[in-house]
């Protein structure tokens, strides 16, 4: 990688075109003046090489799973299978006005069909709606659902939802733009959510929790029927939030396990590229019960074998983005569970969970491991055994061997999180991963960690062959500079 | 047994990696896992296929959607998508990475969120823009959030009935459970009422009101009046525009407006059965605390370089949490790459032909139509753009069907019963005269 | 070891405030400051603003922790400190020379219920 300092603005140069257009060949039309913007709107007037080079050179400076080993925790930064960008580009799909008669889109409607009754039997729910665009909108259509299912029964008073201590920040975050009071409940010494403290905030108030599991330390919350019979017991409902499914990819079903909704991130758990933050796709999946709350428009199947949409249900969620989601995610993830089939589906939890215990059991010599026993997907260290701070300068923190990983060409773990420990250093590695690569890794971490016990200072210099070093965060928050001027 | 192009491990590494961890079996990775939650059962999925065979699998759905020439908006336009674009966004580099959090490996990412900020300030006359939301109907019910975060202790908001239908929608959705009120601002002969939305600035309680730009008629609003009129209650106006036009159009903040926000997709995203789309969003600085999403901004690295990061954070959810007035976390970063690319191969020239050539288009359009005697104007006087409503004079449903049969999509029927038209600058004059005389004949 | 101000009145929340007649002026303490790290942003209430004890008026921002200022009393505020606007830092480089806003209490005897130096020292550490 390679530093790169010019912005498409500053290659403008009036009189410049990349574009072509065709006559339409029909008569001009003006518009009223005093409706038309006064100055034209500053935009770069560049040639096609101009874009081709300066947009090459910005990817030439960024990290993909493709560029190499993405251990980034919470993420699932698995591989992307390259047929099913083909699929999504393809122009029977791209082509399609979200507003088309059903009886022109039936290939359309037949996937989400598909899709929905995959999502289904994966993960043991009744039925999908694949309408949200994201994890965090997932949660909120999720609590939607909940609520919904609540105020029709005429049960007012569950405004509340517990959430664990552990959980990922959209989880609060999407609780109160739902409407809902967040109660927190503690996680015990082990990591797992504490049954004890988790009975006295049961009541007639609550309407459901919120659970990750494995949760976001990468552990199987072991107690879960006892927390699923407590929740029930109370009136509320269990919300599953699928950001962690993959260990359980093949082996384990949330519906099984009791919860009532749940959603799945395609972009992680099914292979949908992560598009430097999106678009992704966060389908909701509901128990019996609870179908008829799904958000509209809904896809269902006719008696005469054809597809149809359904635009409005009373007693629906509501709708929750401008048509239904992101198709071109969903075209992506159909295409690979097609490619894994029921005897792929089997295997990539397994190896996503064999990966990072065999990650975790072998750094733990140089990195402190707080949670010893077998992880699922991924697993928290809390900073080095050794950071250096014996030899008189100031230890090497989690922060400094996120940097560090970059020079020697590999993402960072996810840092800082969870809030549990002070030094978290959270790492997942998938199932697309070789043993080959995970050694390497390991290796390098250790190398780190031996640098950092002899002079820190290489570590708090890091990274050194990055296209950047590190940038004033302070200095960009205090005086923001957010736009080319 | 099938092969799996994804997964590496072989018998023996699988051995030497258990050893390793100290268990005997796969299964021992499971221990903790309650015996009977270990799913034993067989997926009601199809077997493994080859890449070929889901590649047949696919052309087979796709012959079941019959290509048709395009001639409806009502949120999502079929506009043209220059080759480079797709091309582009294609590069493993943009496509696979994650969010720009290790910032010194993302400075790709991070430049170009920056220079889509920037193209957004400019097209809507904002002072900041954040890094895209999922699609327009989602970024005005955060607008309707923002709404209420800047006006403190007020809980409407007024809504256009001019607005698209999916927008009100959403906004509706958002508004029941977060709590808000949401009152509609009456439209008369085609254009959001002034009188109305004093008539509910005067009942108190207003945060704020969302309008459009164009509205789901088509026709340009003169919003004359708005923004004074909601400044002087202490509440916001926020827009609901379509990009492409406001390189043309009257900005927001010419408008007086505080929040604009609208749907990415028309600056050259392909319609994708209605995603993915993005979402944006911009206001005036002297909101920017409250604008949800992230933001990049501009500083320097140690050396003094020029680098950009991911800044502002402390108004985000995850740092937020309980007390975030959004819940967004990721963007639709891939789709902001898209309309930057775009707006960069288009340039100011190209914006302004892309909405010449859909004016004349739709403007030749409606006129034909109208000689055909069998829709009449709703709204003689209004000025539309692309998109425009006729009263139909004849069955919309048979006229459907008919020109579905001759490959158009075209006179969608509205909740009003009027028959809605769009032409981008991709309908020729020959397209046009074709879908014309469809309907001359019956 | 952070600084703790003699002569000051501070909550659990770490606001300190210093009582002038039936003015209290609040800021954080040395402790919270040190805390957060660099300071990037102080959102504070308008002018005119009602504030009650114990309720958030407004909140201190760092590069990635964002914590919500507590009133220690009730009252209207009368002045906010503008100059925090554009430098927030001044509440790093000295926390209780940079007040944040000023409040005409409503009922001083809400004071009784706050810390003097020596019991604040028990907590902030």
């Amino acid at each position: 990688m390679k530093y790169y300092d010019k912005l498409i603005f500053e290659l403008s140069k009036p009189g410049r075109a990349a574009f072509t257009l065709p006559d339409n060949g029909c008569p001009a039309a003006a518009l009223p003046a005093d409706l038309m913007r006064a100055e034209p709107a500053i935009l770069p007037e560049v040639t096609e090489v101009d874009v081709a080079r300066h947009y090459t050179a910005l990817s030439q400076m960024n990290f993909g799973v493709d560029t190499g080993f993405y251990p980034l925790g919470s993420c699932t930064m698995k591989y992307n299978p390259k047929i099913n960008e083909e699929i999504a580009a393809m122009p029977a799909f791209q082509g399609l006005h979200p507003l088309q008669p059903a009886e022109t889109v039936q290939g359309a409607l037949e996937v989400y069909y598909e899709m929905d009754k995959a999502l289904a039997t994966i993960t043991g729910m009744k039925r999908f709606t694949l309408n949200p665009c994201a994890g965090a909108h997932g949660e909120l259509t999720g609590l939607m659902v909940i609520r919904s299912y609540h105020l029709s029964r005429g049960d007012f008073a569950r405004t509340k939802i517990i959430v664990p201590d552990s959980a990922h920040g959209t989880n609060p975050a999407s609780a109160a733009v739902c409407g809902l009071e967040i109660v927190e409940v503690k996680s015990g010494a082990n990591g797992l959510v504490d049954v004890e403290s988790l009975k006295p905030l049961l009541g007639p108030d609550i309407a459901g929790i919120m659970m990750t599991n494995p949760n976001t330390l990468g552990l199987f919350e072991k107690d879960i029927r006892e927390i699923a019979e407590l929740v029930h017991g109370c009136g509320g409902l269990l919300y599953y939030d699928g950001a962690n499914m993959n260990p359980l990819l093949g082996m384990v079903r949330p519906g099984d396990m009791g919860f009532d909704v749940m959603h799945i991130n395609l972009h992680k758990t099914f292979s949908t590229p992560h598009g430097g933050g999106g678009p992704g796709s966060g389908p909701v999946g509901v128990c019996e019960k609870l179908v008829d709350f799904l958000p509209t428009p809904r896809v269902e199947k006719q008696a005469d074998g054809k597809f149809t949409v359904v635009r409005s249900v009373a007693g629906a969620a509501g709708q929750v983005s401008a048509f239904m989601g992101n198709f071109g995610v969903i075209l992506r993830a159909y295409a690979y569970i097609l490619m894994l089939g029921k005897q792929g589906i089997k295997l990539a939890g397994k190896y996503a969970t064999l990966a990072a215990n065999y990650i975790k059991e072998s750094l733990k010599d140089a990195y402190k491991l707080p949670i010893p026993s077998v992880c699922k997907h991924e697993f928290v260290y809390d900073g080095l055994i050794d950071d250096g701070s014996a030899t008189g300068k100031p230890g090497a923190t989690t922060l400094d061997v996120a940097k560090r990983l970059l020079d020697y060409g590999y993402h960072a773990p996810t840092i800082y999180f969870p809030l549990l420990f002070h030094q978290a250093l959270m790492i997942e590695p998938t199932e697309t991963e070789s043993k080959e690569t995970l050694d390497e890794f390991i290796e390098v971490m250790h190398k780190i960690a031996k640098e950092a016990a002899e002079d820190p200072d290489i570590l708090h210099g890091a990274p050194h062959l990055a296209p950047i070093s590190r940038p004033d965060e302070t200095a960009a928050a205090r005086n923001p500079i957010l736009k080319f001027e | 047994m099938s092969t799996f192009p994804y997964f590496p491990h072989t018998e023996e590494d699988i051995r030497q990696m258990l050893q390793r961890i100290g268990v005997s079996s796969m299964d021992d990775l499971y221990a903790d896992v309650p015996a009977d939650f270990i799913f034993k059962g067989e997926y009601n999925l199809p077997d493994a296929k080859s890449e070929q065979e889901v590649r047949e699998l696919f052309d087979a759905l796709a012959a079941k959607n019959p290509k048709l020439k395009v001639f409806v908006g009502q949120g999502s336009y079929d506009h043209y998508t220059p080759s480079i674009v797709p091309y582009l966004l294609s590069r493993s580099e943009f496509l696979t990475a994650y969010t720009p959090y290790q910032c010194e490996i993302s400075q790709g990412t991070l430049r170009y969120i920056f220079e889509y900020q920037s193209m957004i300030c400019n097209l809507t006359g904002m002072d900041v823009s954040n890094a895209s939301m999922y699609d327009g109907p989602t970024a005005a019910a955060e607008a309707m959030r923002m709404a209420i975060a800047c006006a403190k202790k007020k809980n409407t908001v007024l809504v256009s009935k001019g607005l698209l239908p999916n927008v009100i929608e959403v906004i509706k959705t958002y508004a029941k459970y977060y709590g808000t009120t949401i009152e509609e601002i009456e439209v008369n002969g085609g254009q959001t009422s002034l009188e109305s939305l004093k008539a509910l600035i005067a009942k108190g309680d207003v945060a704020g009101a969302i309008v459009p730009s164009i509205n789901r008629y088509g026709i340009i609003e003169d919003l004359t009046g708005f923004a004074d009129a909601l400044h002087e209650a202490g509440a916001v106006l926020a827009e609901y525009c379509d990009p492409s036009a406001l390189a043309v159009l009257k900005t927001p903040a010419e408008w007086g407006a505080d929040i604009a926000v609208g749907d990415g997709q028309s600056l050259g995203i392909p319609m994708s059965y209605g995603g993915p789309s993005v979402g944006f969003m911009a206001c005036r600085k002297e909101h920017m605390r409250k604008l949800p999403g992230r933001i990049v901004g501009q500083t320097a690295d140690a050396s003094g370089r020029r680098a950009f990061v991911l800044t502002l954070q402390a108004r985000e959810q995850h740092i937020r949490r309980e007390k975030a007035t959004s819940n967004i976390c990721s963007n639709e970063s891939l789709m902001a790459l898209f309309v930057t690319i775009y707006l960069s191969v288009m340039g100011p020239k190209g914006m302004r032909e892309v909405n010449e050539k859909s004016t004349s288009g739709a403007h030749y359009l409606y006129n034909e139509l109208l000689k055909t005697g069998k829709f009449e104007p709703v709204f003689p006087d209004k000025p539309f753009l692309k998109e425009f409503v006729l009263r139909p004079l004849v069955d919309l449903k048979s006229l459907n069907a008919k020109l579905v049969d001759r490959g158009f999509f075209a006179a969608i029927q509205t909740e009003e019963g009027y028959a809605s038209f769009c032409v981008t600058e991709k309908r020729s004059k020959a397209e046009i005269d074709a879908l014309v005389n469809i309907i001359k004949e019956g | 070891m952070s600084k703790i101000a003699e002569g000051l009145l501070y909550s659990e929340s770490h606001e300190w405030v210093k009582v002038e007649g039936n003015i209290a002026v609040i800021g954080v303490s040395d402790f919270a400051q040190a805390e957060m790290g660099d300071i990037t942003y102080v959102d504070m209430p308008d002018e005119g603003d009602d504030v009650e004890k114990g309720e958030d008026f407004g909140a201190l921002e760092s590069v990635k922790a964002s914590s919500e200022l507590y009133s220690p009393v009730s009252g209207k505020v009368v002045e906010v400190n503008s100059e925090l606007e554009d430098a927030p830092e001044l509440i790093n480089e000295d926390a209780y020379a940079a007040w944040i806003i000023k409040v005409e209490m409503s009922d001083a005897a809400e004071l009784d219920e706050l810390m003097d130096a020596k019991a604040y020292a028990q907590i902030a550490k």
